[in-house]
């Protein structure tokens, strides 16, 4: 299954992180993982929350840039290796990953990792065929 | 004293006046007789060549703009056998808003003469070694630098823009004396002659730079760092070139060789000549040049004249150095830039028509920033996409402008939208 992951343009000045996060708050967007992709003129925030359409629409009314991306989310135990054998699930079929970052699960000695990959449903099968679990929505 | 053609250069000013004239009444009527949009625009006037008398009676022409070149692109205005013209120069920005300026072999040998009266002026003899480091090609400053070089019989050095580690070896290498180039690049060399440790084995004795507008502050930290006097040069490519105006020692002021280009200074709103000393925008008319001869054309350039007496002993009235445009023209690094040939580019990549100029100078360069706001469109959650489309944009700049600014991509709506005149342009450079 794969998931929604909302992406907005941060410009690069000060406050500008802080003003995207404050409105999602004032709505009570719960962020699970997020990850910011800096370059030296801008920003790009990424984040998975619980309702990312929601997140979406308050962002693009409140004036920012953002989109919705289909990502592909691996649950995985939280011990050495379990990165790796992944990865090899993607790359022995020549998957290339744009990005990727992880968060830690509510679920003790769980944590999830996040690929943006160009097929990302087809990148979740191959990964359950491999007897992967993907999320479909956060609330997993 | 030297001066590369005396009789010219400080002829009374009774008789420069009837050569004006005499040139004039001719300039007109051939304008008059061979260039269709100019017989046009008299006869809107009212005014025939017979009514031009002498020069006092340049007053009652019609002016002429860019954008009249620009309507009658490119051969509109030439008023000779295109088989008699020898060169074409032009002046940067699209097709659409180039001018091509003719030559004949006159015209080159007239305009390659003030170049070497600029020489002169600066010191320059037989004997040097001129530098030539702007950029050759359709842009004047080279090769009218270079001809005036020639025609001088220095010894002249084609280097034209860029590759500063070459510049530095050959002003060594060779011992150049005079340098030409855009005052900004000679900081820039200055800064690097430092940098390699090489000052000592520099032997130039003066420079004469023009194309952009520079402070009296950025001469003298020039004329200290490669311990040479700095002269002004001024010049447009409708005219000719470089060499339209250039200072002699006294650096008071840009003599105008009135002889070939008569200058005037109108109140750009009510069109009013004004009486010497009054700064206004400066209108030159060719008097002599044959392809591509220009009648009252405005350069939008603000400055004043003054026919004080000149401790050189040149007789040529004096422009000082233009402070300010009467249109939004931008003169960054060299390159005549029009903030409407961004939006043009804006708009031709799909990017709203909103955006912000902002031109500074540090370290005596220029910087040219635009600011432009995020869309949807550019948008993507790879930073790889955004700056691929940002490359695009680049590109469609350069190729646009001749010049690359950096940009700088800023949240949607949040360059003030115009409330009467939009603030595009943030000019922050102190000259």
């Amino acid at each position: 299954m794969i998931l929604d992951q909302v992406s907005v343009f941060v410009e690069n000045k000060p406050g500008a992180l802080a003003d995207v996060t404050a409105r999602l708050a004032e709505a009570s967007v719960d962020f699970k993982a997020f990850t910011v992709a800096d370059t030296a003129e801008f920003g790009v925030l990424r984040f998975i929350a619980d309702a990312p359409k929601k997140a979406l629409a308050l962002l693009k009314l409140g004036g920012w840039v953002a989109s919705l991306t289909p990502v592909v989310a691996v649950k995985m135990s939280n011990e050495p290796g379990s990165l790796a054998r992944i990865l090899k699930v993607l790359s022995d079929q020549g998957i290339q990953v744009e990005y990727t970052y992880a968060f830690v699960a509510q679920e003790k000695g769980r944590a999830y990792v996040v690929f943006r990959v160009a097929d990302p449903a087809g990148a979740a099968t191959l990964l359950e065929a491999s007897g992967f679990e993907t999320l479909k929505s956060i609330t997993d | 004293m030297a001066y590369y053609q005396e009789r010219e250069e400080r002829m009374s000013r009774d008789e420069m006046r009837a050569l004006q004239s005499a040139r004039l009444v001719e300039q007109v009527a051939r304008a008059y007789q061979r260039v269709a949009p100019y017989r046009k625009k008299m006869q809107e006037k009212g005014v025939e060549p017979g009514d031009i008398r002498g020069i006092e009676d340049l007053r009652k022409l019609p002016f002429l703009t860019k954008y009249d070149l620009r309507d009658e692109y490119p051969y509109g205005y030439l008023a000779v056998p295109l088989a008699d013209c020898v060169r074409i120069q032009s002046t940067s920005g699209t097709t659409g808003k180039r001018v091509v300026a003719f030559y004949t072999q006159a015209d080159i040998d007239l305009w390659e003469d003030c170049c070497a009266r600029a020489i002169v002026a600066a010191g320059g003899t037989r004997d040097d070694v001129v530098h030539v480091s702007y950029g050759y090609g359709l842009f004047t400053g080279g090769p009218g630098l270079n001809g005036g070089s020639h025609r001088l019989g220095s010894l002249t050095l084609p280097m034209s823009s860029g590759n500063t580690e070459r510049q530095i070896q050959f002003m060594t290498d060779l011992g150049s004396t005079i340098l030409c180039c855009t005052p900004s690049y000679a900081a820039f060399l200055a800064e690097a002659i430092h940098d390699a440790g090489l000052i000592d084995k520099i032997r130039l004795k003066a420079g004469i730079f023009g194309a952009e507008a520079w402070s009296e502050e950025m001469r003298r930290d020039i004329e200290r760092n490669l311990r040479i006097k700095a002269y002004d040069i001024y010049g447009l490519t409708e005219t000719s070139g470089p060499g339209v105006g250039f200072e002699c020692e006294e650096q008071t002021g840009m003599h105008v060789c009135e002889d070939h280009f008569y200058p005037e200074i109108i109140d750009p709103d009510t069109l009013e000549v004004l009486p010497e000393g009054s700064r206004g925008e400066l209108v030159f008319t060719s008097l002599s040049k044959q392809a591509f001869p220009l009648l009252r054309y405005r350069t939008r350039d603000v400055c004043a004249l003054s026919s004080k007496a000149c401790s050189c002993g040149r007789t040529l009235i004096k422009m000082a150095k233009p402070r300010g445009r009467t249109d939004d023209m931008l003169i960054i690094r060299g390159v005549n830039v029009f903030p409407s040939q961004i939006e043009t580019v804006l708009i031709n990549e799909g990017y709203p028509a909103n955006y912000r100029i902002i031109v500074d100078r540090v370290n005596h360069t220029d910087t040219f920033e635009v600011e432009v706001e995020m869309t949807e469109e550019m948008f993507s959650d790879e930073v790889r996409g955004i700056e691929q489309k940002e490359k695009t944009l680049l590109a469609a700049m350069r190729a646009m402008l001749g010049i690359q600014p950096k940009i700088t991509l800023v949240a949607p709506r949040s360059i003030a939208r115009s409330e009467g005149k939009a603030v595009r342009v943030i000019d922050k450079r102190k000259i």
